[in-house]
């Protein structure tokens, strides 16, 4: 047996020379984890613990179990129309996605102009929902819009949507749908362009043509597009609040309420601070959120054990 | 391609097409053609009911004047300014690293911390609201442009690092494995290897965050108050009620709002929609 010492550079090389490629990572990922950690991940936690107490932002919390979600459940009529509404809105605001691609294969062409086309078709996404709300509100106003006007001119009588409970939710989804719907279009034209043009000829050839073509040989190529258009679309739904915030505030009759612009309304209203009931509606929007989550998780999941 | 070309069709179809185009792009932005055309025109118009015929004198200059200079307009656009481009600037640092770290090495736990950034970024932000306000409120960062700045930069790097990571991971890692048999050390392979690959991506990126940032509404009224702190996304709506019912003003101050994302979007147009559809192509 003979006792081999370290090489000699092993030795004089310090702690972190000799585990670089293990510590490094660890070290470029520390701002990042601590920053997300303090403002996203450990405030969701927070939130599931103040759900279960009474608590007005300033004093001390005083815990009263699940009576929030009882409350929450069984016995509260602005939850149910806020729940509803968010049910509209999911289903509504997919039809951002068939009209985006609608767009997109209308626009998927090479004449002059064409870019500057696209990016005006696309240039209400860019806009601050707000304004997209103002200029909405405007645009349904009952005397001065100019769906008024227009409808004036074909003789039918003024409507004012987001005066009318009925209605407003819709309008405000019709609001919504614009800058989404110029979303899923940029993301079908992206894929648009991926296409691969021999299997088009080759479907040409054999006959395909229009709805069948789209259905069978476009569509299937188009999935990672559409994949993403249904994730954004989805999280936009539940996040809807700017809309609702500047074009009806909630009303009129409290018909326009969404989970989310409840819940900001509870923990920040006028009659004091309800922060705990505040947190259990949020509550309940994240488990609402999270099959889609978790649905999304295990795709892109799936994706990256693929490419192993 | 598809559809058709249009060259490739009949003489008819292809007149139709181009006659259609431009008829579809104004049905498209009608709502904001209006607003615009209110934005230039006299007060006048309002009260005589002139709502959509040609403005009766043209009062462009006179109505963004008045937005400039006798309201709180330039203070808000400047507090959104300030609390914008430190965002950008924070949240793509943060993001390269960490998108380094997770794209590069292979580690336990690796893909576990990638997915909780992108379950992060999923989540209904009013499930961090109260939380995230009293932190705020305890840091005594209510009401400042920093408490907004600190919370944009955590909640977006969620969305930059999967970014970033996967951006990296498209890159040739023969070329780290090279640098590295070079003995060049590890935060010199980032330097001086990956971060100059990466600019493509860093620039998406900041175009893309600046559009976020600036356009968020939701933690402008949660984290702050007055015109001291408030972007203009919330100050748009003090604006209104100052000049209510006044439409041909609301309507310049909104187009005032809504500019700078718009000029941003227009510059790097290439960046910006390669950031917003990554992923849509495999």
């Amino acid at each position: 047996m003979t006792y081999v010492s370290p090489p000699p550079e092993a030795r004089s090389r310090g702690w972190y020379k000799r585990n670089e490629i293990a510590v490094t990572p660890f070290l470029f990922l520390i701002p990042a984890v601590l920053f997300f950690a303090i403002y996203v991940i450990i405030p969701i936690g927070q939130s599931f613990w103040i759900s279960f107490h009474e608590w007005d932002g300033l004093g001390d919390k005083t815990w009263v179990g699940t009576a929030n979600y009882e409350r929450l459940l069984f016995d509260d009529r602005k939850f149910t129309t806020s729940f509803w509404n968010n049910i509209k809105w999911l289903v509504l605001y997919l039809l951002a996605i068939p009209g985006g691609l609608f767009i997109a294969l209308f626009l998927n062409q090479t004449v002059t102009g064409i870019r500057l086309y696209k990016s005006l078709f696309f240039f209400p996404f860019v806009i601050s929902q707000v304004v997209v709300g103002l200029v909405f509100s405007w645009f349904y106003l009952p005397r001065e819009g100019l769906l008024n006007a227009i409808l004036a001119v074909f003789g039918a009588g003024p409507v004012n949507i987001l005066g009318d409970p009925s209605t407003a939710t819709y309008g405000i989804i019709a609001a919504g749908l614009w800058p989404q719907t110029a979303y899923c279009m940029i993301l079908y034209l992206t894929g648009l362009n991926a296409v691969d043009p021999e299997q088009v000829e080759a479907a040409r050839l054999d006959g395909a043509k229009g709805w069948r073509m789209l259905w069978y040989v476009i569509l299937p190529q188009l999935r990672p597009a559409t994949f993403i258009a249904f994730v954004v679309t989805i999280i936009g739904a539940l996040r809807s609040f700017d809309l609702i915030s500047v074009m009806t505030n909630g009303g009129p009759f409290g018909s326009t309420r969404v989970l989310s612009f409840y819940m900001f309304e509870e923990s920040l209203s006028e009659f004091g601070f309800r922060m705990g009931y505040g947190a259990a509606i949020a509550v309940v929007l994240f488990f609402i959120m999270l099959g889609f989550i978790v649905y999304f998780l295990w795709s892109m999941w799936r994706d990256e054990k693929g490419a192993r | 391609m598809f559809p058709t070309p249009i060259a490739k069709t009949s003489r008819s179809w292809q007149i139709t097409y181009q006659s259609i185009l431009p008829l579809a792009l104004i049905m498209w932005l009608l709502p904001l053609l209006a607003v615009a055309l209110f934005s230039i025109k006299p007060d006048s118009d309002f009260s005589t009911g002139n709502y959509w015929g040609w403005p009766s004198s043209f009062e462009g200059f006179t109505n963004y004047g008045k937005v400039f200079l006798e309201s709180n307009m330039p203070r808000y656009l400047l507090n959104s300014l300030l609390i914008t481009i430190p965002t950008v600037v924070g949240a793509v640092a943060l993001s390269c690293m960490a998108g380094f770290a997770l794209g590069v090495y292979r580690f336990k736990g690796n893909l576990l911390i990638f997915f909780m950034f992108i379950a992060g970024n999923f989540v209904p932000f009013q499930i961090l609201m109260v939380p995230v306000r009293d932190l705020t409120i305890g840091m005594n960062l209510y009401d400042t442009k920093t408490g907004l700045v600190l919370f944009h930069i955590a909640f977006q790097t969620g969305f930059c690092t999967l970014f970033m990571r996967n951006f990296i991971r498209a890159l040739p890692f023969p070329l780290i494995e090279a640098a590295r048999v070079e003995g060049v050390a590890e935060w010199r392979i980032f330097w001086y290897v990956v971060l100059p690959l990466m600019k493509p991506a860093l620039a998406a990126l900041a175009v893309l965050i600046f559009t976020f940032i600036w356009n968020d509404y939701f933690w402008a009224v949660v984290l702050t108050q007055g015109p001291d702190a408030q972007p203009v996304t919330a100050g748009i709506t003090e604006f209104n009620s100052q000049y209510r019912a006044a439409y041909h003003l609301m309507s310049a101050g909104s187009i005032v709002a809504a500019l700078p994302p718009v000029a941003m979007f227009f510059l790097m147009q290439k960046h910006f929609i390669a950031g917003l559809t990554l992923g849509a192509v495999k």
